[in-house]
């Protein structure tokens, strides 16, 4: 009897020399890979269990571990990709849909990567933000298209009725993780990040815990197929509410939060019996037609009367040009767009890998869509779905973002390797696990001040790009794609978002 | 080639054209009418600031006798362009008047264009037809249509009572061709060009103008990209690829379309700062928080001045960290703006008050109440 279908991904070497048996190691593994062998006084790894998330490596004292991906030949095929082989046998053992976390991990060209941004010389100045004023202040929800004013003796009146609005100092949201898929620990971290930099966190479909009561003003609630959590004063303490219809890494399909991570917490949180499997369908069950999302949207209008504005979130596929249009004309104040390398605490591997289109994509056909129908200054919109850094944060923007959510990004600032196992719920750096003694390794007052760095960063990258371009204001780059070239994309692609070729001026 | 508008293959310019220029202004609050002499004068005194690749003047109050009528300015690449223009022009419009627009042969100015002008009012009809009751938009959209889909065909001046005299060369040259000095007006706004990248072409020099708006610019707009979409989604299509294009455009929908105040206009392409908007209070905080949030795709970034005339009088504009020179003075009735305070005092020995408007702060100057002009 084979022990195992496939030979183990990683291998954990420990140096005999190095290593002290403190029996630390033992302790950091979420997963149970390192064990101390008490008989021959030394610490021993089962590889099959590893999934090269370093927490081990890291909290060594000693610089003795190290882990190396396991070189184990196969013969060549170029048709047949070991993973490809490696998920066959899984599946033949067990029949099952083969899980995952995280986003797409398909070697798919990445657009932003093609895409460069522009700068000024002589005939326009670049400004220097360290010693002018740069202005990131964005507002994301419905505008008018124009201002009427009433002159009066000591000057205007405004006329004309703005729907409320949310204001972030810095064009950046964390995007929806919910109670359940992470801790609370990191939820705390994001919300208190989220305060200290004037943006906003998001629920995620898993409610809103009480101890995060507090920092409602920086928290936007979801509604979600589930209605998890969902009730009169988590929709009145948020500042906006968010319905969210798809997500990038699993377009069109619904969620799984087992059993096993339903916990006392997470249950009152869900307002669901603990140990129950909390199942969200895969469409809203009220939802089944662009009429029906309006009245979900003007529902949730009338139960915080019209005092926030209501985002909608969306997968980016095939038509979503189409989707978002229908979306602005329901009455949404904000669109929120997951790109295909979205991420997910968990998914059929099949779907996170092979349905729907990158964000560039679909930010850039949203936003021209939008604007050919009048209806731009209608909506904000979220570009999501793998914003890696303050370069991609940059390009969305000119390709037509008011701003853009980060998950990814923010768990990594967390601690986060994208071991791509947080459905096991076992996660060593405490990040998606619901077990007590993993989940308290994040504290939310060193996290949230990890988080508010990063975003303090990427703001400072983004006002030196700003300068760069000679603008001191983050609208003047908002959908500005003349100040972008694309540099080997090829001519449909480069016409679909709108970008002319490096080597052309204006 | 250079100057070549008669040359070019197409009258539409290929590419988007930043450039830096002396703008010189002058307004009679009284509505006394000067001759072209004087702002020519200031414009001389900026030779430095030009170029022979574009320099140009609008005038306000020049046809006294035909001030009713939208004064249409027009040059032609060639003939077939004139008749494709003329028959859609007597088909929509009304024409009292048709005239060559009188000029100065002179060695320095080459390739110049067919030039007509077309004293015209809207037909009752074809309005009737566009479902439209507001002459001006009707009047607007032909100018959009001509200059837009009939190639060779270019309107540069469309308003009542003003003119706009423009092409390729210095700005003493182009006022020497246009007989400048054969005209009288209350207010006059010049330009002189200094392209960086592309040479001049007749259509692209200053003032740009549409209905009564004329537009002055020395800048570059850093924002050109956003401004541009922003507008078309608004119907605007920017043909010309030029800054000013835009800046015209932006004002005509702000004010004309939108119905804003010049002075809440201007502090929408230059809005105040977050932080002196967070600095102030009641009613003027949320009046620039809406603007800002609403119109934050009409801010114009980048370095600009512009003088803008719009009929009773004209205002100037900085960008919003003053990145290009204007200096404003009066005396008397006199108001004037330029790029440099050699230029007033070239005309103005010793102006009453000399001024240098902070950035992003318009100097607006208007007739005075009950003028007639």
């Amino acid at each position: 009897m084979k022990l195992h279908e496939t030979a183990p991904e990683f291998r954990v070497k420990i140096d005999r020399d190095l290593c002290t048996r403190c029996k630390r190691c033992t302790m950091q593994c979420g997963f149970s890979t390192l064990s101390y062998d008490a008989e021959n006084d030394r610490i021993v790894a089962d590889n099959h269990k590893c999934v090269a998330c370093h927490r081990c490596m890291v909290y060594c004292p000693n610089e003795a571990i190290t882990i190396e991906r396991n070189t184990h030949a196969y013969q060549d095929s170029g048709a047949w990709p070991v993973y490809l082989r490696e998920r066959v046998y899984k599946q033949a053992a067990t029949g099952g849909v083969l899980l995952t976390g995280m986003g797409n991990a398909m070697p798919y060209e990445t657009i932003f990567d093609h895409l460069v941004l522009d700068a000024c010389q002589v005939t326009n100045p670049s400004i220097d933000p360290l010693r002018e004023p740069m202005e990131l202040r964005t507002y994301m929800g419905s505008k008018p298209d124009a201002l009427e004013f009433d002159k009066t003796d000591s000057g205007y009146k405004l006329k004309t009725y703005v729907a409320p609005q949310i204001r972030l100092e810095t064009p950046i949201v964390f995007a929806p993780m919910s109670l359940g898929a992470v801790s609370l620990p990191v939820q705390k971290s994001l919300a208190m990040a989220a305060e200290m930099s004037g943006i906003y966190m998001n629920t995620g479909e898993g409610g809103l815990h009480k101890e995060l009561y507090p920092y409602a003003r920086n928290i936007v609630v979801q509604v979600a197929s589930g209605r998890f959590g969902v009730f009169d004063k988590y929709l009145k303490a948020a500042i906006g509410i968010e319905i969210k219809i798809g997500q990038g890494a699993k377009p069109g399909i619904g969620g799984h939060l087992p059993g096993e991570k339903v916990d006392d917490q997470v249950a009152a949180t869900r307002m669901i019996p603990p140990g129950t499997d909390a199942l969200s369908p895969a469409p809203h069950h009220d939802i089944y037609s662009i009429e029906d999302l309006r009245q979900l949207i003007f529902a949730l209008k009338e139960a915080v009367e019209y005092s926030k504005p209501i985002s909608v979130k969306i997968a980016a596929v095939h038509n979503v040009a189409a989707i978002a249009s229908g979306i602005a004309r329901a009455g949404a104040d904000i669109i929120y767009i997951d790109g295909f390398r979205g991420s997910t605490g968990a998914a059929p591997t099949i779907i996170r890998d092979h349905v729907g289109i990158p964000i560039e994509v679909a930010i850039a056909v949203v936003d021209e869509r939008l604007r050919q129908e009048g209806l731009r200054n209608r909506v904000s919109l979220i570009a999501a779905g793998s914003i890696r850094s303050s370069a991609d944060l940059a390009k969305a923007i000119a390709l037509g973002a008011d701003a853009c959510a980060i998950g990814t990004a923010a768990l990594v600032a967390l601690g986060c390797r994208v071991c791509m196992k947080c459905y096991t719920g076992n996660c060593s750096w405490g990040i998606t696990s619901q077990r007590p003694e993993l989940s308290r390794r994040i504290d939310p007052r060193e996290g949230s001040v990890r988080l508010a760095n990063l975003i303090r960063g990427w703001s400072h990258e983004l006002k030196e790009i700003l300068g760069a371009l000679g603008v001191n204001s983050v609208e003047s780059l908002r959908g500005s794609r003349e100040r972008l070239r694309g540099v080997g994309l090829d001519k449909e692609t480069l016409n679909v978002i709108g970008v002319k070729p490096a080597g052309v001026g204006y | 080639m250079i100057h070549g508008f008669a040359e070019s293959k197409s009258f539409i310019s290929e590419g988007h054209i930043p450039s830096g220029c002396a703008i010189g202004a002058l307004l009679n609050r009284a509505g006394v009418r000067m001759p072209g002499t004087l702002v020519v004068d200031m414009m001389a005194s900026m030779r430095e600031r030009s170029t022979d690749l574009g320099a140009g003047y609008a005038g306000y109050g020049i046809y006294p006798h035909l001030k009713d009528f939208y004064a249409f300015h027009l040059m032609y690449s060639g003939a077939a362009a004139q008749v494709e223009t003329e028959k859609l022009i007597r088909s929509k419009l009304n024409v009292e008047r048709e005239e060559v627009i009188p000029v100065k042969r002179i060695a320095s100015i080459k390739d110049a264009p067919l030039l007509r002008r077309y004293f015209v009012r809207p037909n009752a009809i074809a309005m009737a037809e566009r479902r439209l009751d507001d002459e001006d938009e009707f009047v607007r959209q032909i100018v959009m249509h001509i200059n837009s889909d009939i190639n060779g065909a270019f309107v540069f001046s469309s308003g009542k009572n003003m003119g706009v005299f423009k092409g390729v060369g210095f700005p003493e040259d182009i006022a020497e061709f246009f007989r400048l000095n054969e005209y009288e007006a209350y207010c006059w706004i010049a330009h002189g060009r200094f392209p960086t990248n592309t040479p001049g072409w007749w259509g692209g020099a200053h003032p740009f103008s549409m209905l009564n708006w004329s537009i002055v610019h020395n800048g570059e707009i850093s924002s050109y990209g956003i401004n541009k979409r922003y507008l078309e989604t608004f119907g605007y299509r920017c043909t010309l690829m030029t800054d000013t294009e835009v800046m015209a455009y932006m004002v005509d929908l702000l004010v004309r379309v939108h119905g804003l105040p010049a002075y809440l206009a201007c502090k929408v392409m230059a809005p105040p700062f977050w932080a002196e908007i967070d600095r102030m209070e009641g009613e003027e905080k949320e009046n620039y928080e809406k603007l800002r949030m609403v119109y934050g795709s009409a801010l114009v970034n980048g370095p600009f001045g512009i003088v803008c005339g719009f009929g009773r009088g004209m205002f100037g504009l900085n960008d919003r960290i003053k990145l290009r020179p204007m200096i404003a003075a009066e005396k008397d009735d006199m108001v004037y703006i330029a790029s440099e305070e050699s230029a007033i005092r070239s005309i103005c020995r010793e102006p009453g008050r000399v001024w240098n408007p902070k950035g992003g702060e318009p100097v607006i100057a208007e007739l005075y109440e009950g003028v007639a002009v």
